[in-house]
């Protein structure tokens, strides 16, 4: 028994469980029934203009990266309460699928 | 005297035994729409990174009655994320304030207060 | 003929059973009977092979700890009004070895209870003659809930972790941690991190709760363990950044 590294995996979980809770539905309601409503409209030059700075892309980097690596671990520890086992197989498909938003997000953020 | 424990086994549907246990894998479960609404997210920004015919034809798509309907599902199992996580903060961060326990209704009350002030926040902004 | 009410109890006795299997037994039925009651009367009266824990009959020893209908439950705190016109189950604790009847083998319990250093290990040390330590009611307020677990062993049974890692140090043992932890006696929580924040500690637990809504003392061993994992996660950044600093 030693002190687990756990907390480099656990961390962001905690961070990624809060932005979920507080940021996510809001962005759902916009994307998913007042944009389609027509009542709010996503021009591309004003998500665009707050892509381009700094703070903007840290905002968005986070909506994104955060609550997906929340998922992810959450996810892989559920994987092991239905019997999936706690394999490498599991982790790659978990955090490496996490891995992946995060590097299209980081991308896409770092191109505009 | 000869000893002989027996050891039960621990079936793979343990989670179904008990109400508790089924509520519990739900929560966990349901929080996959906030991945897959993440994963959306994530193709919105390479979208956006890629112009504006390609971001256009993403607002399309999300608009579109699938998109909306994903959506739906994922806002409801969202919603349920915040009310649950915000339901178990007490137990993760006591307060105390003047030698006596802040309690707990006040700290789930005022994340549901920062809940609403982000989302008014993000409403503005993205109304202009 | 007056009212009665039935028992279905888990029997195993290793030196003839292969394995466990039920047997019934109808009971008189009281109103202020609790589940132990009932057992009594079936050891005193029905069949006086039948095996099983208790001593206070008042859920302040945490001997009596049982399955009852699917609920971990003190049996002494387990009233058979609240299960009249049913027939009540009778099982040992769930996610240890059955000894005999209704009795658990809770050694493994012992040695995590153990590992985890449920003792005061002053900051400093200080000879008799600097006195007693002072502590002020508020400094006792903040750890008292987590001094009142008794062992009763019902979070174990309810937790499904401990049921699916039996390496799990598990939600009483890591209660009791935080009451030292929390102690302003104390200084020992880098010397508890070794077992409290390894991966068979605070970091198996996936926060379901059950151990929380079972206890029969309100320790909330749940809150002691998240409270854990932000300390312990607040000390792996610290020794991250400033590496070799003595805490």
């Amino acid at each position: 028994m030693a002190r687990s590294n756990k907390p480099m995996l656990w961390l962001p979980f905690a961070g990624g469980g809060l932005v979920a809770a507080l940021l996510t539905p809001i962005l759902i309601l916009i994307t998913g029934v007042l944009v389609p409503l027509g009542v709010l409209h996503l021009r591309y030059e004003t998500i665009a203009a707050f892509a381009e700075n700094p703070i903007g892309k840290v905002i968005l980097f986070g909506a994104v990266a955060l609550p997906a690596w929340h998922v992810a671990h959450r996810l892989r520890m559920t994987a092991h309460d239905l019997g999936l086992g706690g394999g490498i197989a599991i982790k790659a498909a978990c955090y490496g699928t996490a891995g992946l938003l995060v590097l299209a997000a980081a991308g896409a953020l770092i191109a505009i | 005297m000869s000893r002989r424990p027996y050891v039960r086994k621990v079936e793979r549907s343990w989670w179904l035994q008990h109400p508790r246990y089924v509520a519990y894998m739900i929560r966990e479960l349901t929080s996959l729409f906030v991945g897959l609404y993440c994963a959306l997210l994530a193709v919105g920004l390479v979208r956006l990174s890629q112009g504006h015919a390609a971001w256009d034809g993403f607002v399309a798509a999300f608009s579109s009655p699938l998109g909306v309907a994903f959506q739906m599902a994922c806002l409801v199992f969202a919603i349920y994320h915040s009310v649950t996580w915000f339901a178990l903060t007490p137990k993760a961060m006591p307060l105390r304030m003047k030698g006596e326990p802040v309690p707990g209704i006040v700290i789930v009350g005022a994340h549901y207060v920062a809940w609403a002030v982000v989302s008014i926040v993000v409403l503005i902004g993205a109304g202009m | 003929m007056s009212e009665t009410i039935t028992l279905e109890v888990l029997r195993y006795h290793p030196e003839t059973d292969s394995e466990p299997h039920f047997q019934r037994y109808t009971v008189p039925y009281k109103d202020e009977w609790v589940v132990l009651d009932a057992l009594n009367h079936i050891k005193d009266n029905l069949d006086a092979t039948l095996s099983y824990r208790w001593s206070c009959h008042m859920a302040v020893c945490g001997s009596c700890g049982m399955t009852i209908n699917n609920e971990p439950k003190l049996s002494c705190h387990a009233f058979l009004r609240d299960y009249r016109g049913g027939v009540i189950r009778v099982e040992p604790l769930d996610h240890f070895p059955i000894e005999r009847d209704l009795v658990i083998v809770m050694d493994s319990f012992i040695d995590k209870l153990s590992s985890v250093k449920p003792y005061l290990i002053p900051k400093q040390d200080k000879p008799l003659s600097a006195g007693e330590y002072l502590q002020t009611p508020g400094e006792l307020e903040v750890f008292h809930q987590y001094t009142q677990c008794i062992n009763c062993l019902l979070c174990y049974a309810a937790c499904p972790q401990v049921g699916l890692n039996e390496d799990f140090v598990g939600p009483a043992a890591m209660a009791l941690a935080h009451r030292y932890n929390l102690d302003s006696r104390d200084g020992g929580r880098q010397a508890r991190a070794e077992v409290v924040a390894s991966n068979e500690g605070i970091w198996e637990c996936t926060f379901v709760g059950a151990c929380s809504e079972v206890c029969p003392k309100c320790v909330d061993p749940a809150a002691a363990i998240q409270q854990t994992k932000i300390s312990a996660s607040v000390d792996w950044l610290k020794d991250l950044l400033t590496p070799g600093v003595h805490r």
